[in-house]
């Protein structure tokens, strides 16, 4: 076990340099915005002397690697500036936001990540047949039309027609966890209907690609019924990729249903993205952006782990 | 050998016919073999790679593998059409009545169960045993086939297991419902040859035990001939012909079978050590390791022009080690690799172009070594280009010349891909490859051991052509002493990365022998039916 918690140190350190890369990135990205902060604030009528009086003000007339080690220290503290909008501390008015997010994110995670991974097996297992075409015809549209086109269509059907679920997903603090989950069903099944597609793909293909190998026909030799085969000697030895695949669609649950949240009118942390770039919030922005980032490298991360884990050379070394 | 046999007939193949399925045509790879087989009774399956071994092995459990299917003819399994028997029947037959066992147990057991998981789940999927009987049972069996620690090997996973252990769990697995007939396709081909006759008796001890029927498909006639109580020789799916085991071997009938038996008569004449001249490369000394794991102490020999050195030796004994030390590939922690006497840099990167010239190598796998996207003339003419910066027609005529060397016609081959080319013929590329870079020296690492015995003496006979021809020096890593025997000049025995013994390869085959020398000598398999008894009863193994 020493080696595994090694690597998986290792790979902790990895994540947080490359965190750190990408907080260099961002800040640089939003130092290269023509105009400041100073000059957004107050609009195109201000006098230079306001300008720079501001900017004073904001401290922003000291030199960027000194502002960005003063933000960086501030984040890793979790203390990401006052919201050039409200004044309010960024971290106050995200909060919020990303953990409502993350509600959504989690269930529809919930409901995709089983889905995908049974419907491949069913798939794998009755490979080549009109069951396989059909879910992956079915899947694949899915994929291929635009979230916003997929949400209006459920709107249209499960809330205008049928009147089961509520076209408006707006949530408060207050509300039961059965009320959210009734409220937000809709875009969680829109995001269900995004990701099922390519993590359902990627397990049938892992599983079909080691349907080949000689201990699946020693398997076969032995009597071992189909469907066990490939759940008992397939799936085991097919899961690195598997879980890469679920990681990637996780990140994007989170980081990538902007769309969704406006459909739905959800107040989630992609919306927020959207209004403060309009509104030229830098610190907003760059609070979600790394928060953003730190996402996807921690689910890589756990992606890696749980590959590595899968692997019995490792768990149980000579 | 001289066992009592029932005489019920268990397997009755009928005009075998089988087809499998390439370019979109079925092509018939079976033409109509028949097959009787009785009660405890061993049959030897011999011939070459796509003699159809295999396929009929696995057609006697009514199983054909995907792509391939059974076009003609009836298989009777005691009574049982299995041809035509629903597939959940048939299913229920393997495993339990019928089992098989498969060339490399290393790549058959599943990695992600432990080895006796594996070994009940048969009989508790027939509900024959309760899993902790089975368990017991397992440990019993593995004990008869003396693995090491019967109690707790099997909770071990594969990768944890080395290879000869596997192929006996492998057996006992067969053993788990205690079938009537097994299938053993190659089951010590992978295997070293002091593992092997660890791995042959257990397998022998046991079918006569439980008088269990067996198939013994293998290509090694030494193999069959200690195994088998009837041979069958089959060539490109068809049957050449059959006789019990000693008949077989002192009378063969059929001139395929003579040519079979003849294969290990090539011997290239021995050379001996040019007087008053530098070796070609020089070993001194050198210690390797892989990270902090030691692999090689202290290993020295030399090689001369013209002459061809054998390293031989069990897996794991630094042979290809010592060779990635020679190329660079690995450099070793101390000692040197010289050239005509001067020391080259340890490692590849350090060396000049001529320097990595004069060295070069041709794998074992030929299949993996070769880039299957690249056509010959790019895979012959790559080095050629880097090596002797030939261009255009120059670098043409080059390859063609090539290509002529290794007997292979340009015109036919030189815009082809390595996938469409015989086993034989690929490895032929790759001596053509080593070749373009005009070496003085080529490393083969095991180069014949995955080729059928009649093409691998093609390839020592090519080999020895070239040495003639090129004047070059060989280094030959291999396990095989029959190999030893037919083209070396010198030998070098290695084991636990020591060289253990070395001299010309006269000497080294007259004893008085260093023990392990020995060992090995007296561990490979010969035609004689009654060697392994003999052997074992010589070295006192509990032959029960």
């Amino acid at each position: 076990m020493g080696d595994i918690l090694n690597i998986v140190i290792k790979r902790l350190g990895l994540g947080l340099l490359t965190l750190l890369v990408i907080s260099v990135i961002i800040f640089g990205a939003v130092e290269l915005l023509p105009g400041d902060i100073a000059e957004a604030v107050l609009g195109q009528g201000a006098t230079k002397e306001n300008v720079a009086a501001m900017r004073e003000q904001l401290g922003l007339d000291r030199s960027a690697p000194v502002r960005y080690f003063e933000w960086l220290g501030g984040a890793v503290t979790g203390d990401f500036g006052n919201s050039l909008v409200s004044q309010k501390p960024v971290s106050e008015a995200i909060g919020e936001r990303f953990s409502n997010t993350l509600f959504l994110a989690v269930y529809a995670a919930f409901i995709a990540v089983p889905i995908a991974i049974f419907l491949g097996i069913l798939v794998a297992l009755y490979r080549n047949t009109v069951f396989d075409r059909v879910a992956n015809i079915l899947t694949l549209t899915s994929i291929s039309a635009p979230e916003f086109f997929l949400a209006y269509v459920l709107i249209l059907f499960f809330s205008v027609k049928w009147g089961m679920f509520p076209a408006i997903a707006k949530i408060d603090a207050d509300m039961t966890l059965l009320d959210k989950l009734e409220r937000t069903f809709l875009p969680a099944l829109t995001m269900v209907l995004v990701v099922v597609a390519h993590m359902m793909r990627m397990t049938r293909a892992s599983i079909i690609n080691l349907l080949a190998s000689p201990y699946v026909e020693m398997a076969r030799l032995k009597g071992v019924p189909a469907w066990k085969v490939i759940v008992k000697h397939t799936l085991p030895n097919a899961w690195a990729p598997i879980i890469n695949v679920v990681a990637l669609n996780l990140a994007y649950l989170i980081t990538g249903v902007v769309l969704v949240e406006v459909v739905f009118v959800y107040p989630g942390i992609g919306q927020m993205l959207v209004d403060s770039v309009t509104k030229r919030d830098f610190p907003v922005v760059q609070a979600c952006c790394l928060i953003f980032a730190a996402t996807f490298i921690l689910l890589n991360l756990a992606a890696d782990i749980g590959a590595i884990l899968t692997n019995p050379r490792l768990r149980h070394p000579k | 050998m001289t066992k009592e046999k029932k005489h019920e007939v268990l397997l009755d193949i009928q005009n075998l016919h089988i087809e499998g399925y390439s370019d979109e045509h079925w092509v018939e790879i079976v033409h109509g073999v028949d097959l009787k087989l009785h009660r405890g009774e061993v049959m030897g399956l011999i011939g070459e790679s796509g003699a159809g071994k295999s396929t009929i092995g696995l057609a006697a459990m009514g199983f054909t593998r995907d792509g391939t299917r059974i076009s003609e003819g009836s298989v009777d399994f005691d009574g049982m059409e299995l041809t035509t028997t629903p597939k959940a029947d048939l299913r229920s037959l393997r495993g339990a009545r019928i089992a098989y066992v498969a060339q490399s147990a290393a790549a058959s057991f599943n990695p992600a169960h432990r080895l006796i998981d594996q070994h009940t789940e048969a009989p508790v999927q027939y509900r024959i045993k309760k899993r902790l009987e089975s368990q017991e049972d397992a440990m019993e069996l593995y004990n008869r086939l003396r693995l090491p620690h019967p109690h707790e090997i099997g909770f071990r996973y594969p990768h944890q297991v080395s290879g000869g252990q596997l192929q006996r769990a492998m057996t006992a697995m067969a053993m788990s419902c205690r079938p009537d007939l097994i299938i053993f396709d190659e089951p010590t081909t992978a295997l070293d040859v002091t593992t092997q006759i660890e791995v042959l008796s257990a397998i022998r001890d046991i079918v006569d035990e439980f008088n269990t029927a067996a198939i013994y498909i293998t290509h090694d006639l030494a193999v069959v001939a200690q195994m088998a109580d009837v041979i069958k020789v089959l060539l490109k799916g068809n049957e050449v012909e059959q006789a019990d085991t000693r008949t077989m071997l002192e009378n063969p009938k059929e001139e395929y079978t003579k040519s079979l038996w003849a294969v290990r008569d090539f011997k290239s004449a021995q050379k001996k050590r040019p007087a008053n001249t530098l070796p070609l490369y020089s070993v001194e000394n050198i210690d390797a390791a892989y990270g902090t794991v030691k692999v090689l102490e202290d290993v020295s020999f030399d090689i001369f022009a013209g002459m061809t050195v054998a390293v031989v030796g069990e897996s794991g004994s630094g042979k290809s080690t010592t060779a990635r030390c020679i190329t660079g590939l690995l450099p070793p922690t101390s000692g040197h690799i010289l050239f005509k006497g001067e020391e080259m840099p340890p490692r590849f990167q350090d060396r000049t172009k001529d320097q990595l010239r004069q060295a070069q190598m041709i794998y074992q796998m030929a299949d993996t070594a070769l880039n299957p996207k690249v056509k010959i003339k790019e895979i012959i003419g790559r080095p050629a280009q880097f090596y002797g910066g030939l261009r255009g027609a120059e670098l043409k005529t080059r390859v063609d010349e090539l290509l002529d060397l290794i007997e292979l016609d340009p015109a036919n081959y030189y815009n082809r891909y390595p996938t469409e080319l015989s086993g034989g013929q690929k490895q032929r590329i790759g001596i053509a490859r080593a070749l373009a870079a005009e070496p003085t020296f080529i490393i083969c690492d095991e180069i014949t051991s995955a080729l059928d015995q009649l093409v691998a003496e093609g390839i020592l006979r090519l080999l020895d052509k070239l040495q003639d021809e090129l004047d070059l020096a060989y280094m030959f890593i291999t396990h095989d002493l029959a190999t030893v025997r037919s083209i070396a000049d010198e030998v070098v025995v290695m084991q636990n990365g020591k060289v253990i013994e070395q001299g010309p390869k006269d000497v080294m085959f007259t004893p008085p022998h260093h023990e392990y020398t020995d060992l090995l000598l007296s561990s490979v398999p010969e035609m004689d039916p009654d060697w392994l008894t003999t052997l074992l009863e010589e070295r006192g193994v509990d032959d029960n």
